[in-house]
């Protein structure tokens, strides 16, 4: 269906596209794989006409073709879901999906006609979408199956969809692999790039691994398996399995008592929770994600405003339900955050400055009479510490914040927040969009931390993350916890369901 | 980890980079003057007028000694002073619109301190009755001091104001200080019209302050500066403030904060930073450095309050601070700029047929269309290879 032949793309000083070769057959589902930055969302943009290659050659079946704007890919029969939605909300699925495209002549727009086909394309691939419906209206599921159809509608045989699960729930992403086993079945192409192993090895007929800009494997998925997928993305051997001692528990660190957490609209987020973290230990929270897992962890790290919270959160056998956020880190309590670029990072700050944030108005990064002055000095040995513990990369302490990969970032936060030192972490999505090899690196050290005396409070929408690190598993569902579970014998499906208020 | 290699966009060393960041931030207000001035002179030339002539008048004239760098140097120091104010708030993500509100009420209250507590008796000239007496009379080292602070503090609570609106109510400060703009005006403008004037004055203009609470014009310290050139201290006290801006800002736990709120008020309050403080605490500084213009005005030039005194200077500040990418030193180069074209404005108007001074507002207008059009330029630059590579 479409060949990339020796595909070369420079950005700069960066060789994001080496001499790239992929090829793929028509009538499958073709899965490119690679950490952040190995080159695979650039070589999809250029099959789309996002780039322009700097050298190298498009076959479309087995025609050469010059694709310089989407414009042209589209002619080609080729499409895109872009990871971020392309969609205008206030207005319907129909308008959206003829945007650009729109039927009737130049003085009338044809919607009705549109609405038709829209229908009939959404029975025919089982999106079941409601082409009237505003995109507002919709969940982020049935708004990727708008992109799926905006795509269709313009007759696209080969869809490529850039890292379609990350934002979906687990749920989600079980009805959207059937969806697109139904497109294969259909006689459309799909090419879906993903750094999530178990999503290639689930979804895919062929596998193109990529490193540095360059392809590193070619392989048929049924002929591979996990590890080795794991080991041409990083190039060495990669642990999948988190392997921690047994952990040794002491002293109660948390203690929440019957915690409410009220959402703006006043309806309860979190509902009469009660539970405690002692130290030594990871307890983990499972639960479909906007099940108050957001607002629990907000609220312990005291960035809910009080008016919004009751019952008590003790630490240490000290009642903090009313400090604010910095006096519960003075305590030592430390968060790793959820959304790294909304909370966590001041993005056109330095990795130096970013490595003082929470932090800069104490010892060692302030000096001089009255604490005022920041200290050069010592925030530059902090961030080397936190570059050299944590391998940040690349390892300049001046580089915006902006300019690293996800997992760079991440490593920052969790250097920053595990340096502070922390008798109580709250750690949640500890490694969303991050790449296997910093995966690994990350859970190695939530464990440490977990075998230091730490207690660690874990949230995270992998259930296979969640289940491997902890010693003890709530399961939350609508603000409430469900149950405990013991995650080395509890099972996908027995979570699963109380997930999503069944019972175990 | 360790072992990947990955090529990296900054593999430059830290000088290298520093000083491809400098260059990125001084090449685009540099890029929008010229564009400015090519298109200013188009518009000279449809007027009838040579645009070398026109601009080398415009120019030329800010050049000259005395006249034309005093002078120009007293226009810049009101805009310094504005455009600081401006740039302090938008560090911590405010929109600072009521620089000018802040500048006459501060300069107004100056006057008040100079005149009130300077032992002046504002007497009707003609019958010779006491209209207002003072409350006291101060020493000089004692007043002068005092009207200066009073000119930050005054400038600093009317800022704050709509700092403490936002953080207690979340009303929008650019409708806050807009509005304030108008009641400072109207304000003023009733007390020293009804309290502070000498009857039959028919100008709207105060009683004069005391003596005591002039400062130094710059004439007595520099040679061949003559006194009649209002130059005056409060220029040294804009340098002043923009070293000091300079250092609250990027050296200081406070800057950091205020900063760190402005880039991402989220990230900042996850950090534990108070975002309430920090916009109350910027918009009483921005306000303060704003009310600095009357230390300029009324202690330094017309020993005063003179009512509409103000060319603009709080809504100039924001093209001031926006074309200085809001840092200190940016915000002082583009206060000069707009002083030489104010300043070269009075010859053009002499000496040419056809063009106005109006040509300077055309041109300060046109500067900001292009400082604000950055990304216009952007393409044709990465083009060249002047831009950060496109992320991978």
């Amino acid at each position: 269906m479409i060949e990339l032949r020796n595909i070369t793309k420079r950005f700069g000083e960066v060789l994001a596209n080496d001499g790239v070769n992929i090829k793929v057959t028509p009538g499958t589902i073709h899965a490119i794989v690679g950490e952040n930055g190995a080159g695979k969302s650039t070589a999809m943009r250029i099959a789309y006409g996002f780039y322009t290659a700097d050298s190298g050659e498009i076959l479309v079946n087995d025609r050469k073709c010059e694709i310089r704007t989407p414009h042209d890919a589209i002619a080609q029969g080729i499409g895109m879901v872009h990871q971020h939605f392309m969609l205008i909300e206030p207005i319907t699925v129909a308008e959206n999906i003829v945007l650009g495209a729109e039927p009737g002549s130049a003085f009338s727009l044809d919607l009705k006609q549109a609405a038709i086909e829209i229908r009939k394309l959404s029975d025919e691939f089982k999106l079941a979408v409601d082409p009237n419906a505003t995109i507002d209206t919709l969940s982020v599921g049935q708004q990727q199956r708008v992109e799926l159809l905006k795509a269709l509608y313009r007759r696209a045989q080969l869809l490529i969809l850039d890292e379609p699960t990350a934002v979906l729930t687990p749920q989600e992403v079980e009805e959207f692999f059937t969806i697109l086993r139904g497109m294969r079945e259909q006689g459309k192409t799909i090419v879906i790039i993903t750094h999530k192993l178990s999503e290639v090895l689930a979804i895919s007929d062929n596998v193109t691994v990529m490193r540095d800009g360059r392809v590193v494997g070619d392989l048929k998925t049924k002929e591979t398996n996990a590890a080795e997928l794991a080991r041409l993305m990083v190039g060495r051997e990669v642990l999948l399995r988190v392997e921690k001692p047994e952990a040794k528990t002491g002293a109660v660190v948390l203690g929440v008592q019957n915690l409410s957490i009220a959402g703006r609209d006043k309806s309860a987020r979190v509902d009469k929770m009660s539970f405690e973290v002692r130290a030594g230990e990871i307890v983990g929270v499972a639960g479909v994600e906007g099940n108050g897992q957001t607002e629990l962890i907000e609220a312990l790290a005291g960035l809910i405003p009080g008016s919004h919270v009751s019952g008590s959160i003790a630490f240490e056998g000290k009642d903090i339900t009313r400090l604010d956020a910095r006096k519960r880190k003075e305590l030592g309590i430390a968060h790793v955050p959820e959304d790294r670029h909304r909370r966590g990072l001041l993005l056109d700050f330095s990795l130096a400055e970013n490595t003082i944030l929470g932090v800069h108005y104490r010892k060692p990064a302030v000096t001089g009479v009255g604490s005022i002055m920041l200290d050069q000095a010592g925030i530059q040995s902090r961030a080397a510490q936190v570059i050299r513990d944590f391998d940040v990369r690349p390892p300049n302490p001046e580089l915006p914040v902006r300019s690293l990969s996800g997992g760079n970032q991440q490593k920052l936060i969790i250097g920053r927040e595990f340096g502070l030192p922390p008798k109580l972490l709250l750690v949640s999505q500890p490694t969303r969009g991050v790449d296997i090899g910093a995966i690994e690196f990350i859970h190695r050290k939530i464990v440490a931390m977990r075998d230091a005396g730490c207690a660690v409070l874990l949230v995270s929408a992998e259930l296979e993350e969640v289940t491997a690190l902890s010693d003890r598993l709530l399961v939350i569902h609508n603000g409430k916890i469900v149950g405990e579970v013991d995650p080395k014998v509890v099972t996908n499906e027995e979570i699963g369901l109380m997930m999503t208020g069944g019972h175990a | 980890m360790g072992r990947t290699r990955r090529n990296y966009k900054h593999a430059a060393p830290n000088g290298a980079l520093k000083r491809m960041k400098l260059l990125r931030e001084l090449l685009f207000p540099l890029i929008a003057v010229i564009c400015a001035f090519i298109v200013g002179g188009i518009v000279v030339l449809l007027i009838g007028d040579s645009p070398f002539e026109t601009y080398r008048l415009l120019i030329g004239s800010a050049f000259s000694w005395p006249d034309g760098i005093g002078y120009t140097l007293f226009y810049a120091t009101p805009l310094i002073f504005t455009g600081l104010a401006v740039a302090v708030a938008f560090r911590c993500g405010l929109l600072n619109i009521g620089a000018e509100g802040q500048l006459y009420i501060a300069a107004f209250a100056t006057a008040w301190v100079g005149i009130k507590l300077g032992g002046v008796i504002i007497k009707n000239p003609v019958t010779g009755q006491i209209v207002n007496s003072p409350i006291a009379h101060l020493p000089g080292v004692i007043l002068l001091p005092l009207c200066c602070l009073v000119a930050v503090g005054v400038g600093a609570i009317w800022g704050a104001i709509p700092g403490l609106l936002k953080a207690k109510f979340g009303s929008h400060e650019v409708i806050n200080t807009i509005m304030l703009n108008f009641i400072a005006v109207a304000l003023v403008s009733y007390f020293t019209q009804y309290h502070y004037k000498i009857p039959g004055d028919a100008i709207l203009q105060s009683a004069p302050i005391s003596s005591g609470a002039h400062i130094a014009r710059l004439g007595k310290i520099i040679p061949g500066l003559p006194q009649r050139i209002p130059l005056n201290l409060a220029f040294v006290f804009a340098i002043i403030a923009c070293i000091l801006v300079y250092i609250f800002l990027w050296k200081t736990k406070w800057g950091y904060e205020i900063r760190a709120t402005g880039q991402n008020p989220s990230a900042a309050e996850y950090g534990g930073i108070s975002i309430r403080k920090q916009i109350i605490l910027a918009m009483a500084i921005s306000g303060g450095l704003a009310g600095m213009v009357g230390i300029n005005e009324v202690l330094g030039y017309r020993y005063r309050y003179y009512d509409g005194f103000s060319d603009n200077y709080g809504f100039t500040g924001i093209a001031v601070a926006l074309l200085g990418r809001n840092h200190p030193a940016g915000v002082f180069v583009a206060a000069l700029l707009f002083a030489v074209l104010q300043r070269g404005g009075v010859p053009v108007d002499a000496f040419t047929q056809h063009v106005s001074k109006d040509i300077v507002q055309i041109l300060q207008a046109l500067v900001i269309l292009f400082v604000a059009a950055e990304a216009m330029f952007r393409g044709p630059l990465k083009k060249f290879g002047f831009m950060r590579s496109a992320k991978v």
